[in-house]
This record gives structure tokens, sequence and C-alpha cells, in this order.
């Protein structure tokens, strides 16, 4: 019996084990103050539809053997970037939606082969190049967005110059995979009605569905070697650099897909510091879930995505309750995701 | 009062490793000024045995060893090489334990650093004492004078030739104030002629001003031109203790080779042996530790061609630089056809398969299911185990798992299941499943690198069966490396031993253990030669 | 002709080994030409920034010495600084005293913060940047924890001024004006000329007293003859350097005679301790010398000049201890250095099997190294916010891990190697680019946030290229041992 306990300890792992426990409590604590739980879980579903995609975006990079993408507002910036253009040509609705994600995804892929040149080059350092080539490109990109010569009157600042800061997108694409097929639960019951944000959960599927599927494909297969053994996989004639330039690349594309699913939902595009952290939050997700610097999943993405999100969605209210503090969530995300992260790396032998 | 001659006596020392008898009643006895060479094949204990006398952890931790060692008079029971370090016993590394950027006598010095009290830090502990320089010089002049050596004691050591590295070493070592006894590790391994050389005076030198050294090596002649006394080990038993002036070369190349060789009741049908189907002329492979100069070899096709030699002679270059695993150049043939170099996607479309000696670094995707693990490479550069749909491609599991079973049943491979990952599997079971791969591609050449090492009794018979039923039924061409002398005269039709990364002969498997002796200390040709000139 | 092709490869090696600074030095130039600012009042500001900021970048010293590269978790140590701030304002302790004391307070909370942060680091070998960089992070978060929710619920303060009006948590910014605003600075300030003459005139002594202990015993009598009367001059100078004091008012002149008579004996004590063991001395060692007076010489003749002009520089004031403590850290690094402890420092920083293998505690000597850069990047905090007058609770530390190591890579230091000297050349590239950028943009491009994204993308950049830099070398390296 112990030794029964000790393997699902060690299979699931004590900071997944603490997070799953502390956000039991909380949900239990969210009942028993009578919080109305219906609210709380569509907000959990439509943060998972929100983030989904971003988190999925960690998974090639960390099986390529590229690690924890921290680069990935590069990919952000693209997705920004493709929403900005599809206002500019003045779309609505689902065409709007596609037609930033179809201007994205060719950005993305150039802007990945690049980064992936340069991951190849600083091997041993990834993560630490990576984090500031984002933090470099969201500051240069700060000023593109002040000079870009974007002109749709959305953009403008009742007075000064460049795009504005958020961009409301209520005439645009706003919510439309949200408000996609979606349909309400216990619509009479106060406590209980509970939102379900269809086409956004089916996109994050979608994709993850994608994604399985491309693991299984030659170029995936060969990928996972690459970045589970690059002496091995050299040896079984696969091109180790360019796997991991394919995993970089997929990744950059899926965090430009995956921000302008976020900001459908988010219903604003946020520019200039806003994509800064945001890998962060991307990378504690999937840790969460389970991964570690070297494997992921889809599954790691789906419960990582949902704990981390479920975490943060009931922790605000609850902590309102107990001490009327809002600071308090904000709080326990940092606390929580860089401490993940921290764990993560300590997990990660060699380095000798 | 000094009443005993011996510096070092190491008596009835045995050693097991679960269960396993490495080293069984070794006696030696070193005396002050003598110059002692230990001699052995890989595995024959030598490094067991320095590991013994130097107190490292992997001896405590695997239940200590039996027998007695005595410094000067004292029975001693060495726990750290820290301790051995105190006791006055030093070791001159194969790798060099020197810093790049830091000046000689730093690295003379390193951790032994020379501090000096002042007006402020007298106060201080000893950390935050600074350094004398002054004095590190001096004594690091000294060292280097002991050993003949001209140069300027301040010289940083970066770009220094490797003969300047292995002396600023051995400096350190008798700058010890307390040293008897010094350790050469193959010191001689990594030198040139010259250098080596220089190296064997400075030994006596060091011998005349009164410590024993211990000498371990597998070159013969420089046994025969400094050593006072020499003694073999062989599969861990002491054979023979010999002085200098009762012995020759070529006694010694037997005492360290010989060995009762099993009969493998060669196959009555004659074999076909056809044409040259590689031929390797003039090759380089830069692996580290391995390396291959110039090397030419061919094989014809339907051989068991086994390739022996010491470790770091280079015969593991061979095969990884056919398979374009290391930095190759030179020149090598597959049936008529050039092989495109470092580039193991041509050497695997020329239907060439290698199971590595790097088992676990590179053999094996410990984390991934046995069935992948055989069906990858096929996967990648054959096609196979794949359905192609229009837009993409998808693994046919259904393929890979009946593949994988059959493998699984052929070789005896011993699982759970077809999905159990890799890394819990014992050495053996891992080799299997690296053979399978290798099978998998069905190739015309097998590049086999130490196929037993680490693997139990019953495997090692089952993987050798294997491939000598795969030579004899699908007439494969097999390439073997080992550093087992023995399993490669069982099983081969040819062997050729490497030594400085050449081939030093080609002996059939029944040539005499004199021969195989010299060849693999890298003597057989200077003997040949040397017989030439009395002829 | 090969002596010509030598000069030219050895200009074009200094130029490539030094792209990054000269590069900020160029970008600093125009910059400055473009923001249209009056060079006294740059030069006042840029004084203000180097003595603020120069204690945080040396604290980064040590840590890249012993291998640990860049050591973003300085961060912890700002934090121990601003705990001690918060109790000393909190008890009302103002002016030196209340210095002091955070400084005492500081350390056993840096000492503890490091030793958490190393322990940290040992677990997490080759990948030491990106954990301090992230543990810069979760500090940052607890910090938040303990200062925003649990001061008021946990911890009892009442303090109606430093905590917020629900009475938990503290408020964003602490004024620190009356309490231990300019408690350092203004003890003792100096015009800058004043202080130039005075650092120059005892860098040529140190130069020449040093040069002179070191050829003492091997010179012939004429070249110490030549010698004693050119430390004789410099003596003099120093002495003119009090009667100068004198004229202008008596107090200073009173403290800079005392102070001349006692630290002259103690300089030349002192030096004669620290160095007379580098007899040996190499000949880039006497170079260095060289430059030594070849910046001092100038200088000292330049402000000499000045003092003599009505020149607005005369107004600008320079606070002495500031610059005394710099310098003093400046020293304690070079002594660490020199001992036993940082020999073992910079042995496991080339090689930790090495030095693991000659006994030396690896493990031990790292926890050391970010033990002591912690402490001193607390005290740094407590010199750059007594001067900023305001401190702000939640944000003053959070972006000094980077903009520290931005100056020291400016500097022309690397993951590996980093000086004195480029420490505070890179304070003074980095802060003349701080100075300069939001106008420069503001006037080129008509946007002064231009020059501030600017100014926030070259210490991202220089950071990210640096590291990239580092790692692309270190690849080709291990490829070339290869061949």
């Amino acid at each position: 019996m112990m030794e029964k306990i000790n393997r699902f300890y060690k299979s699931f792992g004590l900071p997944r084990l603490i997070i799953a426990s502390f956000l039991a409590i909380l949900s239990v604590t969210a009942v028993v103050v009578g919080l109305p739980i219906g609210d709380l879980f569509s907000a959990i579903l439509v943060r998972f539809g929100m983030h989904g995609i971003l988190v999925l975006a960690m998974v090639p990079a960390i099986i390529a053997g590229i690690g924890l993408n921290f680069g990935l507002p590069l990919g952000i910036l693209c997705g920004l970037l493709g929403g900005l253009i599809s206002i500019e040509l003045d779309l609505k609705g689902f065409a709007g939606f596609f037609t930033a994600i179809i201007i994205a995804m060719p950005l993305a892929a150039i802007v990945g082969w690049a980064y992936g040149w340069l991951l190849n080059r600083v091997k041993g350092s990834e993560m630490m190049v990576a984090t500031y080539a984002g933090f470099s490109a969201v500051s240069i990109m700060s000023i593109g967005w002040l000079i870009l010569p974007l002109k749709s009157p959305e953009f403008a600042w009742p007075i000064g110059k460049g795009i504005r800061t958020t961009i409301a997108l209520v005439d645009r694409y706003e919510r439309v995979l949200n408000d996609f097929w979606d349909f309400t639960l216990f619509a009479e019951s106060d406590k209980l009605r509970l939102l379900v944000p269809t086409g956004s959960i089916l996109f994050v599927l979608f994709a993850c569905l994608l994604m399985w599927m491309f693991l299984r494909s030659r170029v995936g297969v060969a990928m996972r070697a690459a970045g589970d053994n690059p002496k091995f996989a050299e040896a079984s004639g696969i091109n180790v650099n360019k796997s991991r330039i394919v995993g970089t690349m997929l990744s950059t594309i899926l965090g430009s897909i995956g921000i302008i699913v976020f900001n459908q939902s988010f219903s604003f595009i946020q520019l200039y510091q806003a994509p800064m952290f945001m890998g962060f939050g991307a990378v504690a997700a999937i840790l969460i879930g389970g991964a570690s610097v070297k494997k992921a999943s889809i599954s790691n993405v789906l419960i990582g995505t949902l704990l981390f999100q479920g975490m943060l969605v009931v922790s605000l209210p609850v902590a309102n309750i107990i001490m009327t503090l809002e600071s308090l969530a904000e709080i326990s995300r940092i606390i929580i995701s860089n401490g993940i992260i921290l764990y993560a790396l300590t997990q990660v032998s060699g380095g000798e | 009062m000094k009443n005993n001659e011996y510096v070092l006596q190491m008596k009835n020392i045995s050693k097991e490793y679960y269960g396993n008898r490495v080293l069984k009643d070794i006696n030696l006895s070193v005396k002050a000024g003598e110059i002692h060479a230990i001699l052995g094949e890989n595995g024959a204990g030598k490094s067991t045995l320095m590991n013994i006398l130097f107190g490292m952890t992997v001896i405590h931790e695997t239940g200590g060893y039996e027998g007695e060692i005595v410094l000067d008079n004292d029975s001693i029971n060495i726990k750290s090489p820290v301790e051995a370090m105190d006791l006055g016993i030093g070791m001159v590394h194969q790798e060099f334990m020197l810093i790049p950027g830091y000046s000689i006598t730093e690295n003379i010095k390193l951790n032994r650093e020379i501090t000096k009290d002042n007006l402020v830090n007298k106060f201080l502990p000893d950390k935050l004492k600074t350094l004398d320089f002054k004095k590190m010089g001096t004594d690091a002049r000294k060292a280097l004078d002991t050993l003949g050596m001209g140069i300027d004691e301040w010289v940083k050591v970066a770009g220094m030739p490797i003969g300047y590295m292995q002396f600023i070493e051995i400096a350190r070592e008798i700058d010890k104030k307390n040293i008897k006894l010094l350790v050469f590790d193959e010191p001689t391994a990594v030198l040139t002629e010259s250098e080596a050389s220089n190296l064997l005076k400075a030994m006596v030198k060091i011998k005349e001003a009164g410590i024993a050294i211990l000498f371990i090596t597998h070159r013969l002649d420089e046994v025969m031109e400094v050593a006072d006394n020499v003694t073999i080990l062989r599969d861990g038993e002491l054979v023979a203790t010999k002085k200098n002036n009762e012995t020759n070369v070529m006694q010694l190349a037997e005492l360290m080779v010989g060995r009762k060789i099993e009969k493998i009741k060669k196959s009555s049908t004659e074999k076909r042996i056809g044409e040259t189907i590689l031929s390797i002329e003039n090759l380089n492979v830069m692996m580290p530790g391995e390396e291959i100069k110039g090397l030419n070899l061919e094989v014809k096709a339907g051989e068991i061609y086994g390739i022996g030699g010491l470790a770091g002679q280079g015969k593991i270059g061979i095969a990884n630089g056919v398979m374009g695993i290391y930095p190759t150049s030179g020149e090598i043939t597959i049936k008529g056809e050039k092989l495109k170099l470092n580039n193991p996607k041509d050497a695997l479309n020329k239907n060439i398969a290698f199971v590595s000696e790097d088992r676990r670094g590179m053999g094996l995707l410990l984390d991934t299911s046995i069935e992948m693990n055989i069906a990858i490479t096929a996967i990648q550069n054959k096609g196979g185990f794949i359905r192609n749909f229009v837009l993409f491609t998808q693994v046919n599991n259904k393929e890979m798992k009946s593949h994988a079973l059959n493998m699984i049943k052929e070789l005896d491979i011993r699982c759970r299941s077809e999905k159990q990952v890799t890394r819990r599997l014992s050495g053996g079971n891992q080799q299997k499943v690296c053979i399978a791969r290798a099978l998998t591609l069905e190739p015309a050449i097998l590049f086999v690198s130490e196929p037993t090492r680490g693997i139990d009794v019953g495997a090692k018979k089952i993987v050798l069966d294997t491939l000598v039923k795969l030579n004899k039924e699908l007439g494969m061409t097999i390439v073997m490396t080992s550093s087992e002398l023995a399993e490669l005269r069982s099983v081969c039709d040819k062997i050729a031993i490497i030594s400085e990364g050449k081939v030093e002969g080609i002996l059939s498997p029944d040539a005499s253990d004199v021969d195989f002796g010299l060849m693999m200390a890298g003597e057989y040709k200077k003997m040949q030669s040397k017989g030439d000139d009395i002829k | 002709m090969a002596d010509r092709k030598e000069l030219f490869d050895n200009i074009k090696s200094f130029f490539v080994s030094n792209m990054v600074t000269i590069v900020f030095v160029i970008l600093g130039i125009v910059g400055f030409y473009y923001s249209g600012l009056s060079l006294p009042f740059f030069v006042n500001e840029l004084s203000i920034r180097i003595t603020r900021n120069s204690l945080l970048v040396l604290a980064l010293i040590i840590p890249v010495l012993a291998g640990m590269g860049l050591n973003f978790a300085i961060v912890l140590g700002a934090m121990a600084g601003q705990v001690a701030i918060i109790a000393v304002t909190h008890w009302g302790i103002i002016g030196v005293r209340g210095f002091m004391l955070a400084m005492l307070l500081s350390v056993p909370l840096a000492i503890v913060f490091g030793y958490l942060t190393g322990k940290l680091l040992n677990k997490t070998k080759g990948k030491e940047m990106i954990t301090s960089l992230i543990l810069g992070f979760f500090a940052n978060g607890i910090y938040q924890l303990v200062f925003l929710i649990l001061i008021g619920t946990l911890i009892p303060m009442d303090n109606p001024v430093m905590v917020l009006s629900s009475g938990v948590g503290l408020r964003v910014s602490l004024d620190l004006t009356g309490g231990l605003k300019y408690a350092i600075d203004h003890i003792w300030m100096m015009s800058i000329p004043w202080t130039a003459l005075t650092m120059s005139t005892y860098t040529m002594l140190f130069v020449l007293i040093r040069f002179y202990i070191n050829k003492a015993g091997k010179m012939t009598k004429k070249v110490k003859n030549t010698h004693l009367y050119i430390l004789a001059v410099a003596v003099i100078v120093a002495l003119g350097n009090i009667y100068r004091i004198n004229m202008i008012d008596e107090n200073s002149a009173f403290l800079w005679a005392l102070l001349a008579t006692i630290s002259l004996p103690i300089l030349y004590i002192a030096m004669k301790l620290y160095f007379d063991q580098s007899e040996k001395m190499t000949k880039k060692s006497a170079q260095k010398h060289y430059y030594f007076v070849a910046f001092a010489l100038p200088s000292f003749l330049l402000s000499l000049y000045i003092m003599r002009t009505a020149s607005i520089f005369n107004m600008l004031r320079v606070p002495i201890i500031t610059v005394l403590a710099i310098a003093i850290v400046c020293v304690f690094t070079v002594y660490i250095m020199k001992t036993k402890l940082g020999q073992d420092l910079k042995t496991v920083g080339q090689d930790r099997h090495i030095a693991t293998t000659a006994g030396i505690h690896s493990d031990k000597t790292r926890l050391t190294a970010i033990i002591i850069s912690t402490v001193l990047a607390s005290w740094g905090q407590l010199f750059f916010l007594q001067n900023l007058g305001t401190m702000s609770t939640y944000g003053s530390h959070e972006q000094v891990g980077m903009f520290s190591i931005a100056a020291l890579l400016i500097g022309g230091a690397s993951v590996s190697k980093a000086t004195i000297g480029q420490a505070l050349l890179g304070v003074v590239l980095f802060h003349t680019l701080f100075i300069v950028s939001p106008l420069a943009g503001r006037n080129v491009f008509g946007d002064a946030q231009l020059g501030e994204f600017f100014r926030a993308f070259v210490a991202y950049g220089v950071i990210g290229l640096s590291l990239g830099m580092h790692a692309w070398k270190k690849q080709i390296q291990s490829r070339n041992s290869l061949k």
C-alpha cells in the first residue's frame, strides 16, 4: 500500500500534488462560502480556451530539445501584427479572425526559422538567450508600434503618435470562437449557471489533435528523437539542427495563433510591454501539467492549463472573501509560476 | 627504526564487485627509488588496484577490499584520495588536471598555495590571507629544476605542448613535501616519441631522488627501458613478477595476453567469401580518446572481420568514422561506390548498420518504447512502418508492433511488452534491442562495437550466436570491434589489431599469443624490423 | 613592413574584442550631441548616477570570476537592503546613524538570502543564470507577499505614514526625505574639479610609491634619486592641495589636512603590505600603471585649470564618502582575488572538475561567492536609495539586476570575465545612454518615448547579445577542440 502511494506520488510529482491540493482546498472553500460555482467554472473554461494554444506552443519546443521556450513573445508579436493588419484591412468576425491567423503564420514561420537558427548556435544556453531574445524583441517592437504606418481609426490615440496600448475588438472579432456554438447549462440556477465557450475549447482541442498527429509523423518522430538524444538521432540519419528548427518554428507559429485566440476571448489587443512575460505563464502552466525541461506531452498541456488557470480563477474571489486583498491572487500567481519553473530547473540533471 | 626496505606493500589484495571477483590475491612490493611497472590489458585489474590504493569512493561504496596495504611500516586503510595525498602517495593523471589560464607556478601549487602573514591579515582566517607568489615561484622553480625543465615558471599553461603539460603535472606531485610514492597512469599515451623519452629520463631522476614509482603502461619497450621490476596482471590475477634483467619483450607480451582459448567448433561448411565489399584508405577519425590516423583496411563480403586492440588505440574510432559520427577524412568505398564522409545518412543508405559501443549514450532512446527503438532508424531512412497520406505521414503502429514482437521473439529480448521503455531493461536486453534495430535495416554490412560489454554470460552467448547465424544464413558481412580478444578469436575469420590509430597487423584467430601480445603492445612491427636487421 | 602589419593586427584585434564597448562609446557621443544637453548638466547628472549605481555593478564581479555567470539574483541583495531601510525608517532612526544601522541589519538578511541562492545555484549548475533570473522574480513574489499582505495581518505595524490606509500592506512608495536621504552623500561634498584633482593626485602617488617599492632593491642610485625627487614633488602637490582648500573654507580645509596627514602614511603602509608580494611585476601590470598615470596626469592638470576659472563645474559637487565607499569595494574585490579564497574562486570558475580533484570544496566556494555578492548588493541598494531619496517599495529592486548586468556587459565584461575597470566604464557608458536617449529620441524622432523604448531595447539586447556570443564561442571552442 505504502509503495503504491509512493509510486503514485512519484509519478504525479510533488509540485503538481501541492497545486492540485491547493486548488481542491480553494474549490471547497469556494463552495463553503457560497460563491457561484457555475460562474467560476465558466471562467475556468474561458481561460482554458484563452491560454490553451499558448501552452501548447511549449510542446514542440521542449520535445525538439530547446527546452522551455521563454522566447514565446517572438511568436506573440507576429500574432499581434497579424491581428492589427486584419483590422487595418477592415475585416470583421471570423473573416477577421482567420485573416489574422493567415497573416501571422508565415511571419511567425520566418521569425521562428531565424530564432531556431540562433538557438542552434547557442546550444546549452537556449533558455537564457531565448528569454532575452524575447525581451529585446518586445522592446524593439515597442518602437515598431510607435512608427508602423497603420492607419485604422481604432489604433489612434486621441492625441499623440503611434498605435494605442490597447485596442478594443468589439466590432472586429471579439469572442468569435467563444460564442461559436456556445450554450448554457443549468440556466435556471443562479449558483450553477455554466456558460460553455464551445468554439474556443474545440479550437484548442483541434490544435492538440493536430499536434498529436504531427508527433506521430515521420518528421515528428525525428524531432522527438533529436530532442531526446541528439547523438542517437545523428547516428540514425536525422538532421538534429533541422529538427530543432522545425520545433522552434512550430512553437513560434503556435505562439502567434495563441495570442490571436487569446485576444478574441479577451476582447482587446494589448501592445507594447504586455507580451513581455506571457511566455512565463505558458511555461509555468505546462510545468504544472507535469512536463519537464526535456519532456512534454499533450496531456501536460491540458492538465496544466486547467490546473493553473483554475487556480488563478478560484483564488481571486476566495482570497477576496478572506482578506479583501486583490493583490493576493496576483502574488500567488507570481510565486507559483516562478516557483514551478525553479523546481523544474533543479530537476535537470547535467550541466556537468 | 626503519627495518622495512619497502615503501609500499600490498598484500593479498582481493576485490569483488557485486559478487564478481575482479582482483584475486595480488601481492606487490615497491622499494624507495624503484620503478615498478604494472602491465596488463584493459580489464586486467590495474585501475581497480589503483582505486584501492587511492581509496576511491567506488571501492568503499561496493564493500571495500580484502587484504592489507602497508606504507613504510604502518598498515593503512585509505578512505579518500585526499588522505592518500596526505600520506605521500601521488598520481600523475592521464587527463591533465591543469588550468590553462594559470601560470605554471599557480598550477603546481593548485590548492596548496602558500599564504603569508602580515600586519593586516594575521588575524584573518587562512582563506583570507594573501598568496605569497614569491615563495610559490621558488618552490615551482625547484620542482621544475628537479625534472630538468628550463621553462619560465610564470608562463601560462594555455597553448603549451602536451609534453610540457605532463611535466607540470609531475612537477606538482614532486613538489609535495612528503611524497613517497608516485603513480604514473599510462603517462606516455598522449606524448610524442621524443616527449616520451624525456619523460622516461625524468622518471629516472625522480627515482634517484628516492621516490618509489608505480608505472602503469602497456608499452613493453618502455618497461624494459626504465622499470626495475615488472608485475603482470591478467583477468584480475597476478601472472608473474619479473626482474628487468630476467625477462624480455617477447615473454612479457605472452604473459600479458596468454590465456586458454575455447576453440569454437568452426562450421565445417566452407564459407562463401566474396569480393572486397568495404575498403578504407588513409582514414583519419577525430574521435577523442580513440583517434584513427591514416588507417587502411579491406573487408571481403561474407566475412566476420574482427578489430581488436587496447583501449585508446583507436579501434573504436573505425566504425564511428565509417558511420560519420565523428569528424572523418580519407576514402571509404562500399561495393565500389564512394561513401560520403561525415554523413550518417549516406552510410545508412548504403546499407551499413551500426551497433554502437556507447549503448546508453548513442544506441538507445532510453525513455522510448522498445518498438519505436527498433523501428525508428528504418522509419527515418527506409520509409518503413510509415503510412503515407498525401499531405502528411503517420507511423504505422500495427506493422511496427508486429515487427517488434517478431524481433523480441527471435532475439529473446526479455521484457514486459513491446511498449516498455528501454531504460529499465538489463544491459543484455538493451544490446539486443540495438541489434534488432540494426537488423531492421537489413544491412549488407553490420558494424558491431563491443557487443558483449557489460552484459551477462547468457546474453553474451545469444548475441555472439546471433552474429554468427546472421553471417552464415544471410551472408551478412560483419565487422566486430571488441576489447575481448578471446571473443574475437572465437567468432571472427580475421582479426586486425589496431595500435596508435593504425593497423599493427592482421592475424588469423589461431595465431600465437606472442604475436597477439606484441601487436597489442605495438611492438610487432618494431620486432619484425629488428628481425629483418639480423637477417 | 612586418611591424606595420602587426600593428594593424593589434589595432584590429583591439577593435574586435572591444566591439560592444566601442559601439556604446559612439552611441553615447552621438546621443549626447543630439540630446542638446549642456556639458555641466550632463556631467552632474552622470556623476550622480555613477556614485549611485557603481556599487551594485561591482557586486556582480565575484560570481562571474567564480564561473557562475551574471548573478541576476543580486535582486535578493537589493531586497535585503530595502527590508533594512523599511525597518530603520519605521523606527524613525535618521541620518548617518540610521544608515549605519541599515547597513548592519542588511548583512544577516543578505547572508541568509545569499546562502539560499547559492544552495539553489549549486543544484542547477550550468543553468545558473536562468535560475538566478527566475529566482529574482520568485523572490519578488515572496517580498510582495510579506510587505503587501503580511504587514498589518500577521506582522503588526502601526505606522500610518508607511502603511496603507486599510491597515494592511506598505504604501507603494516610501519617502526618505528627512530620514535616510543623503545620509551619506551630504556628510561631505566636494566640487568635481576638487575631487578629480584629489583622485588624480592620489593615483599618481599610488603608482609612484608602488613603483618605488617594487624597484627599490634593484635600482641604481641615480634612478632612485629621480624617483625620490618625483615622490617629493607629488607630496608637495598634495600639500598644495591642502593649501588650495585652505583658501576655500576653513572647515573643509581642516578635514582635508587631517585626512591627508592620516591617510598618506596609511596609504603607504597599506600598499606596502598588499602589494610587495608581486615583486615580479609583469609587463602588463607595468603597462596598467602607465595607463593610470596617463589618465591621472591630464585630469590633474585639467582640474587645476578649471579651478582657476569661474566655470560652472566648480559648483557641481560630489559625495566624497560614497566615492570612498566605491573605492573601498574596489580595493576589497582586488584584495579578495589575491587571497587564497580568491584563488579558489578563480580555480572553481575555470574548471570545477579540476578544482574538486585538487581538493577544493567547489560548492562551498561558490556559496561564498554568492554570499559576498548578495551582501555587496544589499549595501549597494542602500547607497542607491539614500541618494534617490524615495523608495518605490515594490519596484526599486526589480530592475536592479538587469540594469547592473547590462552596465557591466557594456563595459566589456562577459559571462566569464569581468574587471573593476569594466564595471566602472560600463556604468559611465550605460548611464550616459540613460541620460541622453529620451532627449535624443525627442529631438531626432519627435518622440521621447521612442528613446525610452530604445534604451530598454539596448539593455535587453546587450544582455541577449552577450549571452548569445558567449554560448556561440563556447560551441565553436568545443568543436575546435575536437579537431
